[in-house]
């Protein structure tokens, strides 16, 4: 996140490259677990809205928001909108070309940045889509999504990779080395994180959720096996998107990449051994998604931090991100009444944030917490209500929530007309007596 | 309730900014910072509560 990206290498470049298309395996990992912390009669929709929403953001980010992400500092079309304020510059909106047009041209390290681009900007997507669960219409997820890839991903993309007023804190007023974000926690997981609670907040929770008395319903997730596997499958995807991070954003050497490597399955094992304990002191045996909600959110912690600290660090990142978790979710749905299927407000908004603040911590730059905190700060006090607003809005035009009889026959049977498992007997939810 | 709590956010937002432009000094630009982002705290549960429902809304 220096103002001018220096040149890669050949084998930096090649390396790079095959590591971002190992990187849709977290994409597709995410994909699982949201289908799978769903209900069965909503499944084929669930995935398959995963798949449009993947679809749609690459359209999106194509047409609108690639130009408005930007290019690397230092490459054509970089140079951006500035607003000079207070005797600083603002660089706060990109410039880059209409349709992705030259980009055969660019230097290597432009395109690379931009199918990292591409692909993060379709894993913030999803995230919100898993939260919105077995309510949430596929055409308002799409329309969502093409929202968050045509505006607000972009903006935050341009701040944070493509040479914007975040990534030059540290250059226009010392602060370390400015915002750094690697992996995505910022742009792709906490903004992904914050979309969720937004839906969830204009959405409203599943219907019987919620009683008129005692605690809240537990809807469980109707396969373990799609959990657990797409939390393996995700690790590999996220390996391969936090070594393509270090090199694209950090330009870290070669010789760095497998000590971020390790901090990335450090941070995720000490995820899922904390819950594994915490869950079986609390409820006498682990909990399986719990396990998974740990495990991804030790990922997304690695996200922010795994190529600035030491093993050590990201042990320490992963345990704390493990212990939360549990009691997080715990605290969204039986205290402030937030249903979360997917968990992606504990999972991706706190684990983004927690890793985001251990990169601040542990890194050796004097003034680095501080140019963090700003970047949280933007996100939380400007994206969350952009966002809500945005959504509300589009809400009005097109609402996200199915009407009644959708949701009581379920997501596949009223949008697809047919469902995931057409050999299963549905049985009759209780909670709707 | 809801709509107040994400409009004090964004005022948390530009503390945090001003604190970056007015404060050279390392200590009181970080003290400021964490200050726009403890308003940023307390609008999201502003904004939290109120999007509370009450118990029984969500049954048909």
């Amino acid at each position: 996140m220096t103002p001018i990206a220096p040149a890669m290498t050949d084998a930096a470049f090649a390396l790079a490259l095959a590591l971002l298309l190992l990187a849709p395996l977290a994409i597709a990992g995410v994909a699982l677990i949201n289908t799978g912390l769903g209900r069965s009669r909503s499944a084929a929709q669930a995935l398959l809205g995963n798949l449009a929403i993947v679809a749609v953001t690459a359209i999106v980010f194509a047409l609108i928001g690639a130009s408005v992400a930007g290019n690397l500092p230092g490459t054509p079309g970089s140079e951006g909108h500035i607003l000079h304020l207070a005797g600083k510059p603002w660089n706060w909106l990109g410039a880059g070309p209409f349709l992705l047009s030259g980009m055969a041209a660019a230097p290597a390290q432009a395109q690379l940045a931009l199918l990292f681009e591409f692909l993060a900007v379709a894993m913030a997507a999803i995230i919100p889509w898993g939260s919105g669960a077995d309510r949430f219409r596929l055409t308002a997820g799409c329309a969502a999504a093409a929202v968050m890839a045509g505006i607000v991903f972009p903006l935050l993309a341009h701040w944070v990779w493509a040479g914007g007023w975040l990534s030059q804190l540290g250059v226009n007023f010392s602060l370390g080395a400015g915002f750094l974000d690697p992996g995505g926690a910022a742009t792709v997981h906490l903004f992904g994180g914050l979309s969720a609670l937004a839906v969830i907040w204009i959405a409203g929770p599943r219907k019987g959720k919620f009683p008129k008395e005692g605690l809240a319903t537990a809807l469980p997730g109707h396969n373990a096996v799609y959990i657990l596997f797409g939390c393996m499958v995700a690790l590999v995807g996220w390996l391969g998107w936090n070594l393509a991070g270090a090199l694209i954003w950090l330009h870290a050497p070669l010789s760095a990449l497998p000590v971020t490597a390790i901090n990335t399955v450090l941070s995720a094992s000490a995820a899922l051994a904390a819950t594994f304990v915490v869950t079986r002191v609390r409820f006498g045996k682990p909990d399986a998604s719990l396990c998974a909600n740990a495990w991804l959110a030790g990922l997304v912690a690695s996200s922010a931090c795994a190529a600035l600290i030491t093993p050590g660090a990201a042990l320490a990142v992963g345990l704390i991100a493990g212990i939360v978790t549990p009691l997080l979710v715990e605290l969204l749905e039986l205290a402030v009444s937030i249903d979360d299927p997917s968990g992606a407000i504990t999972v991706h908004a706190a684990g983004g944030l927690l890793g985001l603040l251990a990169a601040g911590i542990f890194a050796p730059q004097q003034g680095q917490l501080v140019a963090q905190l700003v970047g949280i700060a933007t996100l939380l006090g400007l994206v969350l209500p952009l966002v809500y607003l945005l959504f509300w809005i589009l809400n009005r035009v097109h609402p996200f929530r199915a009407d009644p009889d959708g949701e009581r026959i379920g997501m596949d049977l009223h949008e697809l007309g047919g469902g995931a498992y057409p050999e299963f007997v549905i049985h009759r939810d209780e909670s709707y007596r | 309730m809801k709509y107040a709590g994400l409009l004090v956010m964004p005022a948390g937002f530009f503390l945090s900014i001003a604190a970056l432009v007015l404060f050279p000094a390392p200590a009181s630009r970080a003290a400021f910072v964490f200050c726009g982002l403890a308003v940023e705290a307390l609008g999201l549960v502003v904004a939290v509560r109120g999007h509370m429902q009450p118990r029984g809304e969500s049954r048909p």
